[in-house]
């Protein structure tokens, strides 16, 4: 399966993914529309420390701890990757607090947020490395 | 405060309508124009710092930012020019003398943009390059003078080594710390890709790219940084440099700062020392000098490499050619006068020097008025922007071409002509570890390739046009070719007839 992967060698630390994220997971038609005056929640982050930075989104692992301990059912594995279905989610944050990779937040809306591959929005393929200028973050079969 | 004299040349104009403060401009810009300013709440800019290179343009995802010239204006003078004023206060401010990079920007005749290409009608059919067989192969190096045959009639092969290039078109000499490693391996890659060569420049070769030697011209400059048995045995030819189009007559200079350990390793010189490659070589004084560096060389490699000599178009050029033509080397690059530098004194780069099309036609000239024409081959450099420069540059009898600003411009060069200061927001012209960086040389070797490739398809479109379908055919062939706008002497230096002869 088509995941997102990493090369922090050459990530620049434009943190350009996360606007990407955030626009594509608006559902607004424009960037500007979506971000202007707006704090970003990204489903991806930039990590960085002195010279190394790498973008960290979900990894969509086969055996996933998220949706293993989900109480209400409303983590999935769909094709591989792990969804969520916000109307299920009650809002607990066990599965926040079992991602060993940091990768799930709170979402605006109330329910848990994720990475979903970009395949729930309009752009079908990962916006993140669409908008990475360096290749640093790449969308393939491993 | 001392007064300054100087208002910034560019303006940072940023459309506050579509600026979603992502701060990608500021992390992005190693000259630090662009802050985001807590207590305004926005994004705000120093526009004195700003090159006008366009990283902060090319990755403004919405298209926020432009550059602009200012209007900001000195009285108006035909004669003291803005830019004439300008560069008094600066060095009335600094004492140095000014440094520029890139190639010599000035107004200057272009003569490729004077010179049209013909095209078969009726009487001779051009050709479809998609549909017919067409040729853009090459091969640089001395041709043999007769066909020599043993005692049993058999022939004896004397052809000197050769270069064979898929397309006639090879990467200029750049050096690893005028360029950045990543710059490198893209060249390095891509030259490999296409079938045809990058030059290492004078700074020697680095050790992760021995593998691509079959690819690989190395230089002998008058620094002989580098140069060692393997440097010479790895490479397919050998490039003795004795001058640049951007600064004929006068050496180099890599500060300290840019010699790191790797380039340190790589030059042979201390880390941290600067690099000086003196004017002249100290032991070529004549051709003969130069013979005997020529056949040094040739006997390190026992004979297996062409040797290339590579000049500066100056005002002698056809005769110092055809010195070079008779010292035994094998190929002769001319460096025109609009060539690329990582930095060299303004004054030079912008009036010594002529341009390459002229220097390069009356160097060919004059080999085939000597008969010495088959003993070398000749390439052109100095501004090659186009296949219509590179077709032009082959029918005033080039071999083959070297581009060095188009490479940079594929790599993501915006030609903001600010080398020297080693703060090269594309990865090219820098050695900081965080600007190398944003050149990823799996999408550098992809742009090179996709450059070299296009024109390589309108070059076979435009001898198809001619109907010929080879470049030995086309090599030399001003027939092919009319001016347009020149005079008569412009005419005869080119040896081209003037449009509707």
């Amino acid at each position: 399966m088509k995941r997102v992967y990493v090369n922090e060698k050459w990530c620049l630390g434009c943190h350009l993914c996360e606007y990407y994220c955030a626009f594509a997971n608006s559902g607004k038609s424009s960037m500007v529309k979506a971000l202007k005056d707006h704090k970003i929640a990204p489903r991806i982050r930039i990590e960085e420390r002195n010279n190394i930075s790498f973008a960290v989104s979900c990894r969509h692992c086969e055996d996933p701890l998220c949706v293993k301990g989900c109480i209400s059912g409303a983590l999935t594995i769909v094709d591989g990757a792990v969804h969520i279905d916000t109307d299920k989610c009650v809002g607990c944050c066990t599965c926040i607090l079992l991602c060993p990779y940091g990768a799930l937040s709170h979402s605006e809306a109330g329910a848990v947020q994720k990475c979903e591959l970009c395949q729930k929005n309009e752009f079908g393929v990962p916006l993140c490395v669409q908008g990475c200028p360096n290749k640093a973050i790449v969308y393939e079969e491993r | 405060m001392a007064v300054d004299f100087l208002y910034p040349p560019y303006e940072v104009i940023r459309n506050m309508d579509r600026c979603i403060s992502c701060r990608a401009c500021e992390r992005q810009c190693a000259n630090e124009v662009h802050k985001y300013d807590v207590d305004f709440g926005h994004m705000v800019s120093d526009e004195s710092k700003c090159v006008n290179c366009h990283r902060c343009v090319s990755l403004c995802p919405t298209r926020a930012l432009k550059i602009v010239k200012t209007d900001h204006t000195f009285k108006e003078n035909a004669n003291w020019t803005g830019k004439a004023i300008t560069e008094v206060y600066r060095q009335a401010g600094t004492g140095g003398v000014l440094l520029s990079s890139m190639g010599n920007p000035e107004p200057y005749p272009i003569y490729w943009d004077k010179l049209l290409i013909n095209a078969s009608q009726v009487t001779n059919p051009s050709i479809d390059p998609l549909r017919e067989p067409m040729e853009t192969r090459t091969f640089l190096g001395k041709k043999p003078g007769k066909i020599v045959r043993d005692e049993t009639g058999r022939l004896v092969p004397n052809l000197a080594p050769q270069l064979e290039l898929s397309i006639p078109v090879m990467f200029s000499a750049m050096s690893y710390g005028s360029i950045s490693y990543n710059a490198h391996a893209s060249l390095a890659r891509a030259a490999q890709a296409l079938g045809i060569y990058y030059n290492t420049g004078e700074g020697g070769l680095h050790q992760d790219f021995y593998q691509y030697g079959p690819n690989t011209i190395v230089q002998v400059a008058s620094g002989r940084f580098g140069v060692h048995k393997d440097y010479l045995n790895t490479a397919a030819a050998i490039e003795i440099k004795m001058g640049q189009g951007a600064k004929p007559g006068i050496g180099g200079h890599l500060p300290g700062l840019k010699v790191g350990p790797d380039i340190s390793r790589t030059r042979m010189i201390p880390e941290g020392t600067d690099a000086i490659s003196p004017a002249p070589h100290h032991d070529i004084y004549s051709i003969e000098d130069l013979r005997q560096l020529v056949f040094s060389l040739k006997e390190a490699t026992n004979y297996q490499k062409p040797v290339i000599v590579k000049i500066a178009a100056v005002h002698n050029v056809a005769a110092i050619a055809s010195g070079i033509a008779r010292s035994g080397a094998d190929i002769i690059a001319i460096d025109g006068y609009r060539g690329g530098t990582g930095a060299a004194p303004t004054r030079i780069r912008d009036n010594v020097g002529i341009p390459i099309e002229l220097a390069l036609a009356a160097v060919d000239q004059r080999l085939r008025d000597e008969g010495i024409r088959d003993q070398v081959s000749v390439v052109a450099a100095g501004s090659i922007r186009s296949s219509a420069d590179l077709l032009k540059a082959i029918a005033l009898g080039a071999d083959a071409v070297y581009i060095g600003t188009a490479a940079l411009l594929a790599l993501g060069c915006h030609l903001c002509r600010s080398c020297q200061a080693g703060k090269c927001n594309w990865g090219i012209a820098t050695q900081r570890p965080d600007l190398v960086r944003r050149l990823n040389p799996d999408i550098g070797v992809q742009r090179l390739v996709n450059l070299v490739t296009a024109w390589d398809h309108e070059l076979k479109e435009m001898m198809g046009g001619m109907g010929i379908n080879s470049i030995e055919a086309l090599r030399g062939n001003r027939l092919m070719l009319r001016g347009i706008g020149l005079n008569q002497k412009e005419l005869e230096i080119l040896g081209v007839k003037y449009a509707g002869e």
